[in-house]
């Protein structure tokens, strides 16, 4: 996978880095993600990009993992349960070093470890073979049960899309998190106001989240999804009653970082050209 | 069946730490001695399956055995594709155990009646599915699951149901409990009709006609030695199950017999019709309106073993 020039690469940028070069693993990532896409043929660029933000603040400023370790019994978990991201996930987790970064040439190809949407164990560090919607943050409820029955301190962080929460079994869990007290357990919603075919609040009522969580029982925030400084700070925020879990609302735009595919979603499905490829290299550098 | 269920599960759950049980905003009282002996293992999920088994493989996932408890229908075709996503495709050792199956919850209409989960859920992988005849078959089906490390779906009756054994028969999945040796007929039941099998069996006899009893605890993986050997030593095998005809034991044992070179005994096929059972009235009007009683299905075989 090519870098960006003059930007940092992901794999040397340590945890708990400065937020200048977080931005920095940001761009790089969006590039990988762009050049799997166009070497694999596969869609779903836009909210690969909308998402981008949210997984380095994750990774780089929040989650205890240890890639030497990568099943160990108190790691914090992390589930992308929109799945079809999975290009955010895979770079990322190539950078921190849970498999080599040449499992991203081979991305979504015959026999290759890193299939289009998560398959079950398909590489270390992917916690959930995720693909279909609603199922990441009931499973991501078992984790977190899951460490208060085994006396485990770690957390689960569940990134949505905000289509995903069309999904009942969301709410079902959305119910159950908040009734079991699972407080060490937080969403964070990838709101990048589109859906497959349409704006996310008019294809259905989906505002406002933020009181749809509260109403819930969550604690409920909204946040730029493109600040990870802010991002992290939300998530490492104590709440007046830590039992309560937590849910992020980060407002974001589909195809963030590149100006063709903002806010475009066309690039739902558009894969890119290897001339877009070339232009997209110039305007990360220069976002 | 369900306090053979409750009281097996809060045993075993003092055995082993890992087992947790989870239920479907159901059994009142049912389960207070397990969450009297094991704190913090019981959680009621609500009325919400598909949470429920997201959540059951989450844990399952981290290392515990998670046992899902609710109704039939509401915790098989209510949650179909968590059940073969978040359990199957993971392969996690989830339990899941569907109470009042099939017919037993007559009386509470159609949308408490279970006659096609085992055709359902047998389709997804290397799931195993169970249908204990009874209460001593729930203690050792659940023993023999929760002693492997694999998904289960065990499908139990409610209360009050005939014992066939008189102590807890040794259960090996895949394995037939064979009651009575084949005969000329071989009657081979799943779940709750056991007791309508050994009547069957015995008003055949009355007839001289010798009648093999099999209780098929598991109908997936199906126990293909013992099919063998009935289908060649018996002129007729009747499969009985509170089940659709389509996809249960009874299909099971047909899209078996049809891959043999030698396809041996007549199989028929004793369940409910491909419809909806829309009369008001309890589990035994429900089998005598199916053909699942003794009589009519003794008369069923006789007349097949009667024409050349």
């Amino acid at each position: 996978m090519k870098l960006l020039a003059e930007q940092l690469s992901p794999a040397e940028v340590p945890f708990d880095a400065p937020l200048v070069d977080l931005a920095s693993v940001a761009r790089n990532l969006r590039y990988q993600a762009i050049q799997m896409s166009h070497h694999a043929g596969t869609p779903h660029l836009g909210s690969v990009l909308s998402c981008i933000d949210i997984v380095v603040a994750a990774y780089w400023k929040i989650l205890h993992i240890d890639p030497a370790n990568p099943k160990a019994p108190n790691r914090d978990r992390f589930i992308l349960s929109k799945g079809h991201a999975a290009p955010a996930l895979y770079a990322t987790l190539a950078a921190r070093g849970f498999f080599p970064e040449s499992w991203l040439e081979n991305f979504g190809k015959h026999q290759a470890d890193l299939a289009e949407q998560p398959a079950p164990n398909c590489a270390p560090g992917v916690e959930l073979a995720t693909g279909s919607l609603g199922h990441g943050l009931p499973v991501g409820a078992g984790f977190a049960l899951s460490g208060r029955i085994q006396k485990l301190n770690y957390r689960t962080i569940v990134v949505m899309s905000d289509g995903e929460c069309n999904e009942g079994s969301v709410w079902e869990a959305a119910m159950f998190a908040a009734g079991k007290q699972l407080g060490r357990l937080d969403v964070v919603i990838d709101y990048n106001k589109w859906q497959a075919t349409g704006r996310s609040d008019e294809v259905l009522a989906l505002a406002s989240l933020r009181d749809k969580w509260a109403a819930f029982g969550w604690e409920a925030v909204e946040v730029d999804g493109h600040n990870i400084g802010a991002i992290a700070r939300e998530l490492t925020r104590e709440t007046p009653d830590i039992g309560r879990p937590k849910a992020i609302i980060a407002h974001t735009v589909k195809g963030k970082g590149v100006p063709f595919m903002e806010d475009d979603n066309n690039w739902h499905y558009r894969v890119p050209t290897a001339n877009e490829l070339t232009a997209v290299a110039q305007h990360l550098v220069a976002s | 069946m369900r306090n053979a269920f409750a009281h097996e599960i809060t045993q075993l759950a003092q055995q082993d730490e890992r087992i947790v049980l989870l239920s479907g905003d159901i059994g009142n009282r049912l389960f207070d001695e397990f969450k009297a002996k094991c704190p913090g293992r019981f959680h009621n999920c609500g009325v919400a399956e598909a949470n429920m088994i997201g959540v059951a493989a989450g844990l399952a996932m981290n290392g515990l055995r998670p046992v899902c408890y609710t109704i039939a229908p509401f915790i098989t075709y209510r949650c179909m594709e968590q059940i073969r996503v978040d359990v199957c495709y993971h392969h996690v050792p989830v339990t899941i155990v569907g109470t009042g199956a099939g017919l037993a919850y007559a009386s509470l209409g159609g949308t408490h009646h279970s006659c096609e989960d085992i055709g359902m859920l047998r389709t997804l992988p290397d799931l195993v599915v169970m249908a204990p005849g009874d209460a001593h078959e729930v203690r050792g089906c659940l023993r023999s699951v929760m002693q492997q490390a694999k998904p289960a779906y065990l499908r139990i009756g409610k209360k009050g149901e005939a014992e066939v054994h008189s102590s807890v028969p040794p259960i090996e999945i895949g394995k037939a409990v064979v009651l009575t040796a084949p005969g000329r007929v071989t009657l081979i039941s799943t779940g709750n009709m056991l007791p309508a099998a050994q009547a069957t069996a015995a008003l055949l006899a009355k007839q001289n006609i010798s009648c093999g009893v099999a209780s098929l605890p598991t109908i997936k993986p199906l126990d293909t030695a013992f099919l063998q050997n009935a289908f060649a030593a018996s002129d007729v095998v009747a499969t009985l199950e509170e089940h659709s005809i389509i996809g249960g034991l009874g299909g099971s044992a047909a899209e078996w017999q049809s891959d043999q070179a030698s396809r041996g005994a007549r199989l028929l096929r004793f369940g409910t019709a491909d419809e909806f059972y829309h009369e008001t009235g309890e589990q035994e009007h429900a089998h005598e309106h199916f053909g699942l009683v003794p009589e009519k299905m003794a008369a069923r075989i006789l007349a097949t073993l009667s024409r050349p």
